[in-house]
């Protein structure tokens, strides 16, 4: 397959390793914060292949993972309604709210669909003109231009059935959250999806800033075999920068039609992430002029603020000051088939990959 | 306008009573009295005996139907078991208003099936609901097959040894993926089929020396991950499987690449795993080769150690890492 098998190459990958080996002069600690990178890294054994002196470490990356416990006590009691289907990423429909989950709501009657786009809810929406069809809109960059032009389409061809509960997060400040509260990294494997919507110098800040390596990295193993030679170069050079690895799909300037669709419908605004509280500019609010879509809005629901979960330390996992094994939940009370936290639902969670293929070790 | 089920064919009355004399009884070769059971004759091998029941949607896919699919699944669990399957049973619920040229459709592809199986359709039941009660058909088949002594210790595995090899018969997952895409709307380059079979002739070939295979299992819901976990806890054992070994056709590498499924998760119903001695695998592997089923049969990987119970994978670029069953719902009612 194009663009797969040369890079799962056990050859290159091989070689990168070996340079990796030879250029190392002290222990590193590389935060990736995309749970597609977190992903690949175990399931293709990255770290077996690293030396000792490398540590990779999982930041907030998984969409999924930084969404609140509230958000999905609104899309549940949103499913109460007779009248309402709920339109989801699968990964959502497991995750726990405060009491059910989608999943749970679903098996209790409530119509909630598994779509693969915003695009497929606005057609189910077309589709049964009686019912209101609301999609379930997170995601960071990668998401979002397709939710904003979904919207855009609805209000060209007014639909009036379709709704969006909007939960889409912008990624690059809660890196800077995360080096701000110090943590404890010599630099990031910097996320190539949304890098190709951001461009790469969304990430300019963080060597100029903080003085900290940075490479935009690819999902296939010498992608990132590559990213941490890269990074490795940077340190011991002294010269941090942002460089690409992912350069077949990763522009400096990013896919500028795909940030203007973003502006029209979205404009930032402070966000709750998950285990990391709120974040100045994390998120992304629905404007004016589209607000008669926003479920948020037009479907007032009473929920009760959530209890603070004390046990689950997901807030530190996801700022990579612990390993999910640190967690007392972690592989006894908390798995993936009975998961507490949201990083243990969603296969690009740090715990449930950790589990997957670690957490034998 | 074609023939529907009505809830009469379900009442026992008039209706279904044709029901089953014209679209069940010709189809299936049922002769003799309709009895409430039918009587087998059996030697005094131990009889292995199994059921199955079958939801799936779409009811038609590209390599089989409900009903095919219905035969070779209970067809494969006695026949991995190590028996020879003999009588299936075969139960039909299916919801008024279904069409009874595709009711005909399915049944034909059962008799076709278990023809070429070689297993008769000996007794069954049609229950009729109303609309809305079941999703238009949904087919329960039993089955019971004959053991002999030399390979009861196939389905448990007790033989299994440090050292001995993994064959499959062909690349896994081509079901799971031909559901989803007919599912979705989907096309590939290269057409894709379920590998829906029947694998009890292939079986046969491969328990010539029945000393020699020391377990078996199809690779149905949960995938090739599932089994070698659920392998290596009931053996305690560790298993090596090498990823670059396992073959898989190029549209199920894709679509697992752009939807995020593990492929070793997927389901097959035309797909064995078989542990056997090191010795005689190239035996195996030749005699596979032979029967349609077993032309892909490749070696996967070994049982790597007799003390811890995990399955180890050795990534195709060079990692490892654990492989472990996959968990929640990743498709629902694809068989």
């Amino acid at each position: 397959m194009k663009y797969v098998d040369e890079y799962r190459n056990e050859r290159h990958v091989a070689g990168l390793a070996e340079m990796i080996k030879r250029e190392v002069t002290r222990e590193y600690s590389f935060m990736e914060v995309c749970g597609g990178h977190t992903a690949a890294i175990h399931r293709f054994g990255i770290p077996s292949l690293l030396p000792g002196e490398v540590k990779l470490l999982s930041g907030p990356g998984c969409p999924v993972c930084v969404t609140p416990a509230r958000y999905i006590d609104t899309l549940v009691a949103l499913a109460s309604h007779m009248d309402i289907t709920i339109a989801l990423f699968g990964d959502l429909i497991r995750v726990p709210g405060t009491l059910i989950s989608p999943g749970e709501a679903k098996a209790s009657g409530a119509d909630i669909r598994i779509v693969l786009s915003a695009h497929e809810a606005l057609d189910l929406a077309r589709s049964d003109p009686q019912r209101k069809v609301v999609f379930a809109a997170i995601g960071f960059e990668t998401t979002a231009p397709g939710t904003a032009l979904t919207l855009m389409q609805a209000e060209k061809d007014l639909v009036r059935n379709f709704y969006v509960l909007n939960a889409h997060k912008v990624m690059p400040p809660a890196m800077e959250m995360i080096l701000r509260q110090g943590a404890r990294i010599d630099g990031f494997i910097c996320p190539g999806h949304v890098a190709v919507i951001t461009g790469a110098a969304a990430f300019d800040f963080i060597p100029q800033n903080y003085g900290l390596a940075c490479a935009v990295t690819g999902f296939e193993p010498a992608d990132i075999m590559l990213a941490v030679l890269m990074l490795i170069r940077q340190v011991n050079l002294g010269k941090p920068r942002v460089e690409i690895e992912y350069a077949r799909a990763v522009s400096a300037g990013g896919n500028t039609m795909a940030g203007r669709y973003m502006r029209e419908v979205f404009e930032p605004e402070d966000a709750e992430w998950r285990g990391l509280g709120i974040l100045e500019s994390g998120g992304l609010k629905i404007r004016e002029c589209y607000r008669r879509f926003d479920a948020g809005i037009v479907f007032p629901v009473d929920i009760p603020e959530p209890e603070a979960d004390i046990t689950c330390i997901c807030g530190d996992i996801l700022r990579g000051v612990s390993k999910p094994s640190d967690c007392p939940l972690f592989a006894s009370a908390c798995t993936p088939d009975h998961p507490q936290g949201a990083c243990m639902v969603s296969a690009e969670g740090s715990c449930h990959s950790f589990f997957k293929y670690c957490c034998h070790e | 306008m074609s023939e529907k089920i009505t809830l009469s064919h379900g009442s026992g009355g008039r209706q279904a009573q044709k029901l089953i004399r014209d679209h069940f009884i010709p189809r299936f070769g049922m002769n003799g009295p309709m009895t409430d059971s039918a009587i087998l004759s059996a030697p005094s091998w131990a009889i292995a005996f199994t059921t199955d029941s079958y939801v799936i949607d779409p009811l038609f896919f590209p390599g089989g139907n409900i009903g095919k699919l219905a035969v070779c699944g209970t067809v494969n669990d006695l026949s991995v078991s190590g028996a020879a399957p003999k009588y299936l049973s075969a139960a039909f619920i299916i919801e008024e208003g279904f069409d009874m040229d595709e009711l005909d459709e399915i049944v034909a592809s059962m008799a076709d099936e278990a023809e070429s199986a070689g297993v008769r359709i000996v007794t069954g039941d049609t229950k009729v609901v109303e609309k809305g009660k079941c999703d238009r058909i949904f087919i329960n088949t039993a089955g019971v097959g004959l053991l002999s002594g030399d390979l009861v210790h196939v389905s448990s595995g007790s033989t299994i040894k440090e050292g001995d090899v993994l064959i499959i018969n062909g690349p896994p997952g081509d079901h799971a993926v031909t559901i989803l895409a007919a599912r979705r709307g989907l096309t590939f380059d290269t057409p894709l089929l379920s590998d829906c079979a029947s694998l009890n002739h292939l079986v046969r070939t491969m328990v010539e020396k029945p000393e020699a295979v020391h377990f078996m299992r199809d690779l149905t819901r949960g995938g090739l991950a599932t089994v070698l976990n659920e392998l290596a806890v009931m053996r305690g054992c560790t298993i090596t499987v090498n990823e670059a070994s396992v073959p898989l056709h190029e549209s199920v590498r894709g679509l697992c690449e752009i939807l995020g499924f593990d492929p070793l998760s997927l389901a097959s119903e035309g797909r064995l795993l078989a542990v056997v001695a090191a010795d005689e695998a190239e035996a195996i592997l030749e005699r596979m080769r032979t029967d349609h089923h077993g032309r892909g049969a490749v070696v996967i990987g070994r049982i790597t150690s007799g003390r811890e119970a995990r399955v180890i994978l050795n990534s195709s670029t060079g990692g490892q890492r654990f492989l472990d069953m996959p968990s929640g719902q990743m498709l629902p009612r694809i068989c």
